[in-house]
């Protein structure tokens, strides 16, 4: 419990600076964007900032943590479809199933959805079963000490496993289509554009709220060992503490946001479906937060919202072009921008100020070239 | 039984195509530590090569495009790896989102230059029939691929274990900074390895027209378990490749059979780590004495 304690001081100038922002950003999402932003753009903001809650969650991981999570789609998808079947079942009302079923002749509630009638069930279980499966997977693969790439293609391998599983199960899942065509959602409803605005401020502060979470957590004495960890996992180990915990806790922290971000998101957009829990999703959520700038937690959530935006953008005057876009920053940003919109704003300002770096930007932490010993030690094995 | 040995060869014919794609992976990682994402659209360059070359040559043209996409294919790799990858050594987990992008870039370029919709590559005549052994029907086409791959496997291992090339090759998998020291020429040897591995990638492209048709994904719908066979294999391992690739390819075909294809990645995803469990280095491994 000593570990959630408060890490080492931050210089009262910056941390004043710092709440100066916060407060900027607060009044940017909670009052500039409601006003200035059409219903249409608003909707697709509050889409980008559910983005930006998994970014936020990635970043924990990837950023601070050192694994390449390629799988948060996974945990994102299991939050949707929590909320998703808590919502078709509460429509189709008591003894009745949902529309899709009867359509792939399903005659009998399957027996996982039943628990899902209840919404006290179905909303901790948007969070709690990513956690759960988070907390195992976690705990399988980083107690035999498999990391980095292995890792990372292991979660890939699982999202890709879970998307074929989502379509293939068609009575239960409802297949490609996913699950969609909400009507309400604990008695609101859902095409009342006043109760879509209210949507977007729930979707606003719990990004705020857990914006702040995450800050405190990594300025705990436990987001110090995290970034330990990540630099140097063996010298960790030797100093008595164990890795494998710090790791799985922290990739359950970035499971249980993806989760919250997929409830959030089904009321939202209003769809569930394969397609959005595949990799390649995972893989745009990982490009946003290297876009905006790895291991600063509010540069994950300016990235995930602007290439998402981007994105939109692109797409509705050029359909091809946001692919050649996307891998184009893809291959530049890690290439030659590897601290992000943040690195690169940094660097730009101690330029014009004309100071020295005092401190490295915790991303060029991250690429320092390992000692000679530690790679080769990489290229080798167990005894 | 019957049942059983037609699903040995499906699987075995997975686990040819899986092994052929695999074993560019296996060395690319274990040698320079680079996720190659876009290994995937090497494997479609190969295929559209075939597709490209059935036009001028007619019929014969297969035999022609295996040599052919192995050049182009590798020729695609060793681009890639000295205007981008050369860079990033040192950084695995960066070089995974790179050639992700890449791999996007390469999608659209397939798409854009040869059209959205698949395309179909004719296999010359004598590939249609089928052989009858054992009561079971063997389709000549996939007795091909596991030729082309047996072929592919022999060569390499030759190529690895004989000849002076290969000798340095496995020097450097071994121990880059000892291999420096003792005058080997690392990056010639990164060159050669990135020329083979993407090459190989692209005969196994040529190979999977046999079996459907060719689109700009072709390449990513393999790529995650070819990346799978190189976890159980145990990096830059030819012996640990072939023997993960005909376990999971096996593993795959019989549990489509028990039960359904989407419950089957999940199965094989499931046995991979409980397989990590006891082997967590995969099934061969490299012993030294450092740490870990």
């Amino acid at each position: 419990m000593s570990l959630l304690l408060r890490g080492p001081r931050v210089a009262p100038g910056r941390s004043r600076r710092w709440w100066l922002g916060f407060g900027l950003a607060m009044v940017l999402l909670l009052v500039v964007a409601p006003v200035a932003l059409s219903a249409f753009r608003l909707g697709l903001l509050s889409k980008y900032l559910c983005f930006a809650i998994v970014a936020l969650g990635i970043d924990v991981a990837w950023g601070y943590g050192g694994m390449l999570t390629l799988g948060q789609g996974v945990f994102f998808g299991i939050g949707g479809y929590a909320m998703a079947m808590y919502m078709k079942l509460h429509q189709a009302g008591a003894g009745h199933l949902p529309d899709f079923m009867t359509w792939s002749g399903v005659s009998k509630l399957p027996l996982i959805w039943k628990p899902f009638r209840y919404a006290w069930v179905a909303l901790p279980a948007a969070v709690l079963v990513p956690v759960a499966l988070a907390v195992g997977l976690g705990y399988l693969i980083f107690r035999q000490r498999v990391r980095g790439a292995y890792f990372a293609i292991l979660t890939q391998a699982l999202a890709a496993a879970f998307a074929i599983w989502l379509v293939g199960e068609q009575g239960l899942t409802g297949g490609t289509n996913g699950l969609t065509n909400f009507h309400e959602l604990l008695g609101f409803n859902l095409s009342d554009p006043a109760n879509q605005r209210s949507l977007y401020f729930v979707v606003a502060g719990t990004l705020l709220g857990l914006f702040l979470l995450a800050r405190a957590l990594i300025q705990s004495r436990y987001g110090r060992l995290l970034v330990a960890v990540r630099d140097g996992e063996d010298r960790v180990r030797f100093l008595g503490y164990n890795p494998l915990v710090v790791k799985t806790l922290a990739f359950a922290f970035s499971a249980a946001l993806a989760g919250l971000a997929g409830a959030l998101f089904v009321p939202v957009v209003g769809i569930i479906s394969p397609t959005l829990v595949d990799v390649v999703p995972s893989l745009e959520l990982l490009i946003g937060v290297a876009v905006g700038g790895r291991g600063t937690l509010y540069g994950a959530i300016i990235g995930a919202v602007a290439v998402n935006w981007a994105k939109t953008g692109l797409s509705e005057h050029f359909a091809s072009g946001w692919l050649y876009f996307q891998g184009a920053l893809f291959v530049l940003v890690i290439v030659y921008a590897p601290g992000g919109m943040v690195g690169l704003w940094r660097k730009g300002r101690d330029a014009v100020v004309g100071r020295r770096t005092t401190r490295p930007t915790r991303t060029t932490r991250t690429e320092r070239p390992e000692p000679v010993s530690a790679r080769t030690v990489e290229l080798t094995s167990a005894p | 039984m019957h049942v059983a040995l037609a699903q040995l060869v499906t699987g075995l014919s997975i686990s040819a195509v899986l092994l052929l794609i695999a074993l560019g992976l296996t060395f690319t990682f274990g040698q320079m530590r680079v996720i190659n994402m876009a290994h995937g659209e090497f494997i479609m360059a190969g295929a559209y090569t075939a597709y490209m070359l059935q036009g001028p040559l007619g019929h014969q043209s297969l035999l022609v495009a295996l040599p052919a996409a192995f050049v182009v294919a590798g020729a695609i790799g060793l681009v890639l790896e000295r205007l981008l990858i050369r860079r990033l050594y040192g950084r695995p987990l960066d070089t995974l989102l790179v050639t992700w992008g890449v791999s996007l870039l390469l999608q659209q370029l397939a798409r854009d230059l040869f059209g959205a919709p698949n395309v179909e590559v004719r296999a010359p005549t004598w590939l249609n029939g089928a052989v009858h052994v054992a009561g079971i029907t063997i389709g000549a086409n996939r007795l091909f691929i596991m030729a082309i791959v047996a072929v592919s496997v022999t060569a390499i291992w030759l190529y690895l274990t004989r000849s002076p090339q290969g000798r340095r090759t496995r020097a450097v998998v071994e121990n880059r900074q000892l291999a420096a020291c003792t005058g080997i020429a690392t990056t010639t040897v990164d060159q050669r390895t990135f020329f083979i591995g993407s090459g190989l990638a692209g005969v196994a492209g040529v190979g999977i027209t046999l079996l459907g048709s060719v689109g700009p994904t072709l390449g990513s719908n393999y790529l995650i378990d070819a990346f799978l066979v190189v976890v159980v294999g145990g990096l830059g391992q030819l012996r640990g490749a072939v023997l993960a690739a005909i376990g999971l390819g096996l593993l795959r075909a019989y549990v489509e059979y028990w039960s359904h294809a989407s419950i089957a990645r999940v199965v094989v995803f499931l046995v991979i780590v409980a397989f990590l469990q006891a082997r967590p280095q995969g099934l061969f491994v490299l012993k030294t004495r450092s740490l870990q």
